[in-house]
């Protein structure tokens, strides 16, 4: 992992409610990271909304924020993806929508366009504000998967810049792991075996996996494993829901293909779902 | 090695026990298969044969420990259909073809099948089936034998087959009526006689018995033919030999046709469902607590039904009653399945002269008593209890069942229920949205290692089978806790399984606990009534939840007062250092001593505001103490550290207690009076009890685990644990 992993932050801002949050959130997140902020936004160039979002972003000023305005005409998905691919752009925050009249939220067809798309990491935010809320539980995938190494030493990177206290490390294990099905009392005495043994298996990779991560980023952090057993990608929301995480990183998936929609598994189970703020490391 | 040397000595010795269970059994099965096989109009013989060849084949190749496979009550009306419609050669081959397609649901682990069903529509199912077989035999208890087009024409008739039978002149018919009132005031009044001479023999057997000895008693004694009508007595029943020589002709012939494959489809769905209902009945009266493997029972009964449809016999399927009585006779093993089809075997070798004289209202009164006990008020009554939308599935059940047939009665059942469910939630998306969402989550919590388990969303008769897949994998001698705080609708179904495998785990040791329904709204008082999560609670309850009413249970059990409803004044909690940064909405569920010492409560708090805010709900334990003692929170070690940090505190060493440092975090402002205060015996409690979060605010301790609502043994724990630590500091 280098040393700065995010170094363009983007984010795309259209005239809504949300705006102010929405900026705030990514100039508070760029300062933090260390980044350059990209603000995208799909439209005309005009003195009038520059305006508009410079006075917004005025109270980052003083703290010597980097920000560059991008103004593109085209489809939302296309411009999004092909500035943050012209402004090498590592991490593309994304706000969420709320179902309504219930504390639910879900990815809008635009965003989930551009989540299954985008070549960068992204953040989806499902309550941006203006104030900072601290970000106290971060909640991280540990599936066996090549690409979970960077995830984790990302995730850890990420809890402690944002000074999370807490980072649980969920390995998903499914039925078909198990490979006994549980019948009577002797294939259930033998899956409790199976599993003890899948769990302190999980465990000793993960924690393998943390001992490599550099100790400024793991010291002050208390670090928990917990395996779960439920349906991959899903359950992980769903724990993460229960255990009040603030943010829940994820792998990015493998392949997307017209099947995957179809019968939605690992992060679209997620994006119709939203527990809290995902990060998605590419 | 030796295992299998003592496996098999406990099998030795248990075998007497085994073969006296057997052969109470057989004499109810006796009578039984008779009985159903007469009323399905197949050969009264036809009952046995499914009997003796259940018996054998699934006690070599079944799964489950003490049931008895045999004829079943269930399948009197789909075989009835299915030989009036098919004749009975055909019928042989539709039992063949189910034999088949139930071996391959085994296969294909479809054990679960009977969960898709909703509890209300398999009750109105089993009352249709029960009217069939009371409305037809009813006539034939009073010797009065009719011919119907319609199933409820026979129950309209039965006033009149009433009247008839009190004006009857021939006297060959009022003997036959009078055998078969007598018949039924015996099924009837036998389990309130409480004599141990008189129980040893079951009461269908007793009817045999007296029959046989009544006719035995007009030919040697009184030298005349016997007085009830030969048109009413048992005929057919051919000498063994003649069973084995005379093998039925299977007839294939209307294999193509649609009324050949409704009834196997019929027969197989009935037959499966009162064999894993019935199992799973079975499964909780087993004195050594056994778990049935259920798809190799399914996959045993469809091959005994396969050997009985070819040997001139009816389905074969898992009998409750008769597994109950097996139990009852302590059967500790499925030899005593076996036995009981060798005993049937021996009676007929031996009294088939014999049993020809048997009346057939007798025998008749034996299939109205259990059809009664199907369809009787007290279910009605039962379910009307738990809710009144209840009552409309199980009557619309009740009467497409009787109207149309079984399957579409029992589909009916479905979508009644399903609409119900989308009236009472006025909103159709909650189903169609989440129902193919596996919303079930399952893990072991790192402390105390009690399986937690949240479902979101919604759980009912759709979507339980995934709930039941998490249950079934946890043995029954740990603590489960099930969460429905994220969880808006919850149907009865799903609450009356909880409840079965609430009572499984109990009696096997473990714990199963229930949290997060106190918010849901639920119409009736029953426990299984269905609940629905109220956007705005309620500020009266119409009723306490399983929880609540087993806290009220601890309060009479510790001497406590214990107090369900919500209150706002909660100013106690004020300065507590955890609620500083949080607002109390309300506390409810409260448990306190007399003297309010001791408080125990669920509470409702929020972090942060409007977006950010975060609604809470856990369980804690407030003790007042009468005197000053320092400000201070403990916890372990890392827990809420950073928190604290913030406030300029930090970790205060106790010396001479290196673990106690290790394993605990300790903060407060006045570290020399903290010092002081934490002496050898309070570190010493700290150090050999579980992990708590604990505060004190000057006067009082405030004393919590997990950011969840704890279950009722975890109350107890909580309220052990406040009790000793107020006797250690003071």
């Amino acid at each position: 992992m280098s040393t700065k992993p995010f170094n363009a932050i983007g984010i795309g801002v259209t005239f809504s409610p949300n705006l102010k949050a929405n900026i705030y959130e990514a100039a508070r997140l760029s300062l933090m990271f260390n980044s350059r902020l990209i603000l995208i936004h799909v439209g005309e160039k005009s003195s009038d909304k520059e305006a508009k979002f410079q006075s917004i972003l005025e109270s980052f000023t003083s703290d010597d924020l980097d920000v560059e305005l991008v103004f593109k005409l085209g489809k939302t998905v296309d411009v999004i993806l092909s500035a943050s691919k012209e402004k090498s752009i590592d991490l593309l925050i994304l706000g969420a929508l709320q179902r309504e009249n219930f504390l639910k939220y879900y990815v809008g067809s635009i965003a989930r366009k551009i989540t299954r798309r985008a070549e960068c990491s992204v953040l989806l935010l499902v309550k941006p504000s203006e104030e900072r809320v601290q970000c106290e539980h971060v909640v991280v995938n540990g599936l066996k998967d090549p690409k979970t190494e960077q995830t984790i030493s990302l995730a850890f990177y990420v809890a402690h810049t944002l000074g999370a206290d807490k980072v649980t490390v969920v390995e998903e294990i499914t039925e078909e792991e198990l490979a006994i099905k549980v019948e009577d009392d002797k294939s259930l005495r033998m899956a409790n075996i199976a599993k003890e043994r899948i769990r302190l298996r999980e465990n000793s990779r993960v924690k393998r996996i943390i001992e490599n991560i550099p100790r400024t980023y793991t010291n002050d952090i208390a670090i928990k494993s917990q395996p779960i057993f439920g349906q991959k990608g899903y359950s992980i929301g769903h724990y993460a829901q229960i255990a009040r995480a603030d943010l829940l990183v994820m792998n990015a998936p493998s392949k997307m293909t017209f099947w995957d929609r179809l019968f939605p598994h690992d992060i679209e189970h997620i994006l119709t779902e939203l527990p809290t703020d995902v990060l998605i490391i590419q | 090695m030796s295992q299998n040397k003592s496996s098999i000595s406990t099998f030795v010795k248990t075998l007497p026990k085994n073969i006296f269970a057997g052969f109470v059994v057989s004499l109810i099965a006796l009578p039984l298969g008779l009985g159903l096989a007469m009323a399905s109009e197949a050969p009264p013989i036809a009952g046995i044969i499914a009997a003796v060849v259940g018996g054998v084949v699934v006690s070599i190749f079944g799964g489950s420990h003490v049931t008895i496979a045999g004829p079943g009550n269930g399948l009197v009306g789909v075989l009835l259909v299915a030989i009036t419609t098919l004749g009975l050669e055909s019928t042989y081959a539709a039992v063949i073809c189910s034999g088949i397609l139930l071996a391959v649901l085994g296969f294909l682990r479809m054990g679960k099948l009977a969960d898709f069903f909703p509890s209300s529509a398999i009750q109105g199912m089993l009352a249709a089936i029960g009217l069939i077989i009371l409305g037809k035999q009813f006539h034939i208890m009073l010797a009065h034998k009719i011919k119907r087009e319609d199933t409820i024409d026979y129950l309209l008739e039965i006033p009149y087959t009433i009247n008839d039978a009190v004006h009857y002149n021939n006297e060959g018919l009022i003997f036959a009526a009078i055998a078969g009132v007598l018949s039924l005031a015996i099924m009837m009044f036998y389990p309130k006689i409480r004599n141990k001479y008189l129980q040893l023999i079951p009461a269908p057997m007793w009817i045999v018995i007296l029959s046989v000895a009544f006719s035995y008693y007009f030919e040697l004694v009184e030298h005349e033919a016997n007085p009830i009508d030969q048109l009413y007595m048992i005929s057919g029943i051919p000498e063994f030999n003649d069973i084995i020589a005379q093998l039925p002709s299977v007839d294939f012939s209307k294999i193509g046709s649609f009324s050949f494959w409704s009834s196997v489809l019929a027969l197989t769905l009935i037959a499966s469902i009162e064999s894993l209902l019935s199992i799973k009945a079975v499964d909780k009266l087993d004195p050594e607590k056994r778990r049935s493997n259920v798809n190799l029972d399914l996959k045993a009964l469809g091959l005994a039904t396969i050997g009985s449809g070819f040997l001139g016999g009816l389905n074969v399927v898992t009998v409750i009653a008769r597994s109950s009585v097996n139990v009852n006779n302590s059967a500790t093993n499925r030899s005593s399945n076996f036995f009981h089809a060798t005993f049937l075997v021996i009676f007929i070798v031996l009294f088939s002269t014999q049993l020809t004289r048997i009346p057939l209202p007798a025998l008749m009164a034996i299939l109205v008593f259990t059809g009664y006990k199907l369809a009787s008020p007290k279910t009605i009554r039962n379910i009307f209890s738990i809710g009144k939308e209840q009552l409309i599935i199980f009557f619309v059940t009740l009467f497409v069942t009787l109207k149309v047939g079984l399957i579409t009665g029992i589909l009916s059942g479905v979508i009644t229920t399903f609409i119900i469910h989308v009236l009472i939630n006025r909103s159709s998306s909650l189903f169609l949205r989440n129902v193919l969402k596996p919303n079930v989550l399952m893990y072991q919590e790192e402390q105390g290692r009690n399986y937690y388990i949240s479902v979101k969303h919604f759980c009912s008769f759709l979507n339980f089978y995934r709930l039941k897949q998490k249950l079934e994998v946890i043995p029954e001698n740990q603590d489960v806790i099930i969460d429905f705080s994220l969880c808006e609708f919850v149907d009865n179904t799903v609450m009356e399984n909880l409840n079965n495998y609430r009572n499984l785990f109990i009696k096997r040791g473990g714990h199963f606990d229930v949290v997060g329904l106190d918010l849901h709204d639920a119409d009736s008082k029953h426990p299984f009534a269905l609940r629905r999560l109220l956007p705005v609670p309620n500020i009266v309850k119409s009723s306490l939840t399983k929880r609540q009413n087993n806290m009220q249970e601890i309060a009479t059990d510790y001497a406590l007062i214990y107090q369900s409803k919500k209150e706002k004044t909660t100013h106690f909690l004020d300065a507590f250092h955890f609620f500083r940064t949080k607002s109390t909405h309300h506390i409810y569920n409260q448990l306190l001593t007399k003297n309010e010492v001791l408080k125990i409560f669920d509470i409702e708090f929020s972090e942060g505001e409007f977006i950010a805010k975060e609604t809470v709900r856990t369980t804690m334990l407030y003790v007042a103490l009468g005197k000053r003692i320092p400000e201070f929170t403990l916890d372990r070690e890392g827990f809420l550290e950073k928190v604290y940090a913030f406030a300029g505190f930090k970790d205060i060493p106790i010396q001479e207690h290196s673990d106690f440092n290790r394993r605990f975090y300790l903060l407060g402002e006045d570290e020399d009076a903290i010092k002081t205060f934490f002496n050898d015996d309070i570190i010493h409690f700290f150090e050999s009890n579980p992990y708590y979060h604990i505060e004190s605010n000057g006067n009082a301790l405030l004393v919590f685990s997990k950011e969840r609502l704890a279950s009722t043994k975890e109350i107890k724990t909580l309220f052990d644990f406040g009790k000793r630590l107020k006797n250690v500091i003071s």
